[in-house]
């Protein structure tokens, strides 16, 4: 196994707020990792961070073994990595199978975009993807008439259609039901063969279902890692986060 | 039968457009023309505005920038050899501006009217898009161009014509503005590119790039993080409307025979928007006829009660932005 990403002792600074503090992250390839940690932990900013939304102070972001950390946003997405937003990211306007078909596209020039519908090279793909996240049912539907969890689906799905390698996903089960959490879990489960998911996350149930090593944060640092029985064990999480919940 | 209805109403509405300079006085004509010209700046702005999000408050701009261009060539066509235009002479100046030289071709002339605005705006648009301003901020510097502009024409009296503007037409190409059949003809000229800009753009918006454009008008980030950069889809758009806005000011100065900074400033460009607002702007056909109504609106009104048109028009924006906010285009959809 070879490390896909590494998140090297970064720091970012918001004129003296550090929103991460030094913080370190190896993920492997094919790996399904959740990370944890209270309010504030700076778990959305270590997503801003990898995916070039936020600059880091200090520290690199290392990705199949280059630094990414001051590219431009589209040029670390054509790298790899894609991420699903906290809020639904989905493109209102546009049917549900257009939202897929706009992130399956790899020539993302504008001269290439002078043509109508979409190319029967991506069709397949696209009614794949379809399948997978459950929506194939609800193509030609606009994106801004689904369901909440069904638009999350959606974002997921586009996620995976850019056909990034590392997949971040910034809390997938936000305003979920149980059943809706449940097949969500399935369907990262399903994953991991394929794609590096990286997965922020508050529900511990959805956690749990997922089955993977967690890793803590508090204050932007590194608090523990290991499987999410350990970390339910350890005090220090208890004192910081569990105790938070419980 | 309905389905053949809908099919044939546009070909029937176009024939009937076509047939207008045969009904019609010369006077009507000339002012249907003028209005036909105005739909081509307004179906820019459904591009930009409606698809893009991008709301310009200065297509006079590149609405001047086409009828000066055309006007400097009409200004030099009429003069012997050596001669400079008259307004030149009046503010003390003995030889013509170099930047007017290349004005003297007519062909040189139509392509600045296109070529020019369609520069500006792209690159205007460059600026201002790829340091991220967007939004409001982006239509407050439109709003500051446009004032710049103007300014800079009225300022400039020796070489633009200044406050006054270019005027006193004769001919283009050797036919009088006077010939009725010139007239007729101006008038076919811009209905036939108020088609070729309808087609266009539908083709352009049922493209990729306009599902990209709208993509990124909803979810700016989303498109950014799905590996697109929306800068250079923002950047045609304008430029394909700076250069229809150019077009279409291009049209209305050979129509009105004159091309004033009243024309192109703060004001007339808010009046585009308003037409637009008013006609609907996702709407290609409904910019169209908001550009029409509202024109005929305003002179009618101003020709029996000028005071009462700002007013007028004042009304009709608010209406139709608190009621009808995809404009006529929407209550025509909602009927449906």
């Amino acid at each position: 196994m070879s490390a896909l990403l590494c998140v090297d002792g970064v720091s970012v600074d918001y004129s003296g707020f550090k929103a991460l503090d030094g913080f370190s992250l190896t993920l492997q390839r094919g790996e399904v990792r959740v990370v944890i940690g209270p309010n504030g932990a700076g778990k959305s900013t270590l997503c801003d961070t990898i995916i070039g939304r936020v600059r880091p102070t200090t520290g690199r972001v290392v990705f199949r073994g280059e630094e990414i950390q001051r590219l431009p946003e589209q040029d670390i997405v054509a790298r790899g990595i894609c991420r699903k937003f906290q809020a639904p990211g989905v493109l209102p306007s546009l049917s549900v199978r257009d939202n897929v078909a706009l992130a399956a596209r790899r020539d993302r020039r504008w001269w290439h975009s002078l043509g109508t519908g979409i190319p029967a090279a991506e069709r397949e793909g696209i009614a794949a993807i379809l399948a997978q996240v459950g929506l194939g049912d609800h193509a030609d539907r606009p994106a801004g008439e689904l369901a909440h969890g069904q638009k999350q689906w959606l974002e997921i799905g586009m996620v995976l259609a850019t056909g990034a390698e590392l997949i971040l996903l910034d809390e997938p089960t936000a305003g979920m039901g149980p059943a809706e959490t449940r097949r969500t879990a399935d369907l990262i489960r399903g994953l991991g063969a394929t794609r590096t998911v990286l997965v922020i996350d508050h529900d511990m149930s959805f956690v749990e279902q997922l089955d993977a090593r967690v890793t803590v944060m508090h204050q932007g640092r590194f608090l523990c890692e290991g499987s999410i029985a350990q970390v339910r064990a350890d005090p220090e999480v208890a004192a910081v986060y569990l105790g938070h919940t419980a | 039968m309905r389905k053949a209805l809908c099919r044939a109403g546009p070909w029937a509405l176009l024939a009937a457009g076509a047939a207008m300079p045969l009904v019609l006085s010369d006077y009507s004509t000339n002012l249907l023309a003028r209005f036909l010209a105005l739909g081509i700046v307004a179906l820019g702005m459904v591009l930009t505005w409606g698809h893009g999000g991008i709301l310009s408050l200065g297509q006079g701009v590149f609405f001047g920038l086409g009828g000066y261009a055309v006007a400097m060539h009409i200004k030099l066509t009429d003069l012997a050899a050596g001669e400079i235009p008259d307004f030149m002479v009046w503010s003390g100046r003995t030889a013509l501006p170099l930047w007017w030289a290349p004005f003297q071709s007519g062909l040189f002339a139509v392509a600045a009217a296109l070529v020019v605005p369609a520069l500006v705006g792209a690159g205007f648009a460059w600026a201002v898009f790829h340091r991220r301003v967007s939004g409001t901020y982006f239509s407050l510097i439109t709003q500051a161009l446009a004032l710049a502009f103007a300014t800079l024409i009225i300022s400039r009296q020796d070489v633009t014509g200044g406050f006054n503007g270019l005027t006193n037409f004769t001919t283009l190409f050797g036919f009088s503005f006077s010939d009725p059949a010139f007239a007729h003809g101006l008038y076919w000229l811009t209905l036939g590119c108020l088609v070729l800009a309808y087609a266009g753009l539908r083709w352009l918006l049922g493209s990729r790039f306009g599902m990209l454009l709208r993509a990124g008008r909803d979810g700016e980030n989303r498109v950014r993080f799905l590996g697109y950069d929306p800068v250079p889809f923002k950047v045609v758009a304008f430029g394909v409307a700076a250069m229809l806005s150019g077009l279409g000011g291009a049209l209305f100065t050979l129509h009105a025979g004159v091309i004033s900074p009243a024309m192109i400033g703060v004001v007339p460009s808010i009046e585009m928007v308003v037409w637009v607002a008013i006609g609907g702007r996702l709407s290609l056909p409904g910019a169209i006829v908001g550009a029409l109504v509202v024109n005929l609106a305003r002179d009618a009104i101003s020709s029996v009660f000028p005071a009462a048109w700002p007013y007028a028009m004042g009304l009709a924006f608010v209406l139709a932005v608190t009621l009808f906010p995809q404009g006529l285009a929407g209550l025509r959809k909602a009927r449906a």
